[in-house]
């Protein structure tokens, strides 16, 4: 894990093993998640894994009735539209997810600031296979 | 207060032209821009020879997904016989002509050239509805692509964030789409050139020719309010909350000041330019503005010395209905929190203290993407120079006008000012 390029490569391998990775700036000691290389704030380049404790909160929402065709071949369509989000973790950092365990047709029972636990979704098969960052309300 | 940014020489617009937005199974980009060039060149008071143009900047963003042709900058050229005159292409995703403007205006305010034109051109509805979000998401994060967002997606999340915070809703955001239709009524280019109050006729008039039960709509909110007519797209970002897919063009023909009046006593002086680049939702300090379009407006307000409250109408980027409320907060010209208050109260309607998008705006008027920037300005240009009929602002005065875009999700914002004295 140590040895892993801090890049989005790492970031969807640690998806598909459970993990929620961020790198942090071993010089200034900001948190990154997705993880970057270079340290937007004082430049340097050493960076450490930091793993998420998953435990956040939702900052922005949205219900969508038409997506794009990868989750239209999930089921999702006008009749069942899917959640994502903006999520604030307990780290600091914000992620977009897709939010699970909520109804996407009725929005009005979707509250913003409701605290949410991680998820990982993992989709498809061999090199088809991806995993994709959920959370629900915990 | 100026700040430490100046034009080398100053530039001014003496013509500006855009085709018919809409969907157009029979017109190519080809024909578009021509159609574009043909009305710019009209409206050159004293009139311009082609051949006096010394480069072309183009703005297009999606051509080589939809219409597997990227190179399109000396393809115009050619069609204009600009050839072998210089044609850039520029990228900005829905901002790309703007772009295109502001390298216009840097090439005339370096003293390189004398004579520009700038333009852009987007041709996207010969594909499906899946093919057009799919190559719109190209300028979006890939995070959030990943994550399933769309583009109504991004700003819908970005609503329900400005809800949350300043007690707005969906009620607010229907004065929006009122509003914008209720102008294109009024412009012949725009794509839909109706109110919703005439859709809402529309429809009871096919119900009744059908025999069909009539919709008992008493006013445009309950027609919007009808999951049936305006169903939902990315929450809270319904069909009228969205712009439409669009095939279109536009250009504006920038010259030096000092050649100005050789082309028009009445031209307009690029007076502001700002361009600001913006980071993905995940990453945003905050989820209820831009902070790439207050750069831009802060660069362009720094160098034209004017203030938000000296710009008297303006054009923004409403590819959604919430996108409005946050671009007339990021210009200044409402404070954060206020512009639905603003736009409730009328403020911002053809006939109120601070016009917006007159033209209905890419809600109605459309949004060819590499062709709305400049389409902007070619409202600002009949305005200020009080030629914009029907739906002319009853300003006095009417002096400062500007003009606001954005690309992808927020990643390239621009803002223009352009004066006429
Ligand atoms: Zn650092």
């Amino acid at each position: 894990m140590e040895g892993r390029p801090f890049n989005d490569i790492s970031y969807e391998q640690f998806l598909s093993e459970d993990k929620l990775m961020g790198s942090r700036c071993q010089k200034c000691g900001v948190l990154f998640v997705p993880p970057r290389s270079i340290c937007i704030k004082c430049y340097g380049s050493e960076m450490e894994w930091v793993e998420m404790k998953g435990k956040g909160k939702l900052a922005a929402f949205t219900c969508i009735a038409i997506g794009p065709p990868f989750m239209i071949k999930e089921g999702y369509d006008r009749k069942h539209p899917y959640v994502c989000g903006v999520v604030g973790l307990e780290e600091g950092a914000r992620v977009v997810a897709r939010i699970e365990g909520v109804d996407g047709n009725k929005p009005e029972t979707i509250k913003i600031g409701t605290p949410l636990e991680v998820e990982f979704l993992h989709s498809g098969e061999g090199e088809n296979s991806t995993t994709f960052l959920a959370f629900r309300p915990s | 207060m100026r700040g430490r940014r100046k034009l080398g020489r100053g530039v001014a617009v003496v013509g500006a032209g855009m085709s018919k937005f809409g969907m157009f199974s029979d017109k190519d980009s080809k024909y578009l821009f021509a159609e574009a060039f043909h009305e710019m060149l009209s409206t050159v008071d004293k009139g311009i020879d082609p051949k006096d143009i010394d480069a072309l900047y183009l703005g297009n963003f999606t051509n080589d997904f939809f219409v597997h042709q990227g190179h399109w900058g000396p393809i115009i050229s050619d069609l204009l016989g600009l050839t072998p005159k210089p044609a850039t292409r520029t990228e900005g995703a829905c901002a790309s002509s703007a772009l295109a403007f502001r390298e216009g205006v840097f090439a005339i305010a370096s003293g390189f050239y004398d004579v520009v034109l700038v333009g852009g051109v987007e041709e996207m509805s010969k594909r499906s509805t899946e093919e057009v979000t799919q190559g719109l998401a190209m300028a979006a994060s890939p995070y959030e692509v990943k994550a399933g967002f769309t583009f109504p997606g991004v700003f819908g999340a970005m609503a329900t964030a400005y809800f949350a915070r300043y007690g707005a809703s969906r009620e607010h955001l229907m004065n929006v789409t009122i509003k914008s239709h209720n102008n294109a009524r009024l412009n012949p280019k725009a794509q839909f050139n109706v109110s919703i109050r005439d859709i809402m006729n529309q429809r009871i008039e096919k119900a009744k020719n059908k025999g069909e039960p009539v919709p008992a709509w008493r006013d445009e909110k309950e027609f919007l309010r009808d999951p049936r007519a305006n169903p939902v797209v990315a929450w809270p970002m319904h069909l009228y909350d969205c712009c439409p897919i669009s095939d279109g063009a536009s250009c504006v023909l920038l010259v030096a000041e000092k050649i100005a009046k050789d082309f028009t006593d009445n031209p307009l002086y690029v007076v502001g330019i700002g361009q600001g680049s913006g980071k993905g939702l995940h990453a945003k300090e905050d989820l209820t503005y831009f902070e790439a379009t207050r750069y831009a407006a802060q660069e362009a307000y720094e160098l034209s010395g004017l203030k938000p409250k000296d710009v008297q109408i303006a054009e923004v980027h409403d590819c959604f209905s919430i996108a409005e409320i946050l671009h007339i907060e990021d210009l200044g010209f409402f404070k954060p929190g206020e512009g639905y208050k603003a736009v409730e109260e009328g403020l911002t309607r053809l006939d109120g203290s601070k016009p917006i998008n007159t033209s209905g705006g890419l809600k109605c008027k459309g949004h060819p993407v590499g062709a709305t920037g400049t389409g902007q300005l070619v409202e600002i240009w009949k305005q200020l120079r009080g030629e914009a009929g029907e739906r002319q602002v009853p300003i006095k005065d009417l002096r400062v006008g500007a003009t606001q875009s954005l690309g992808g999700t927020g990643g390239t914002c621009t803002l223009t000012i352009l004066e006429r004295r």
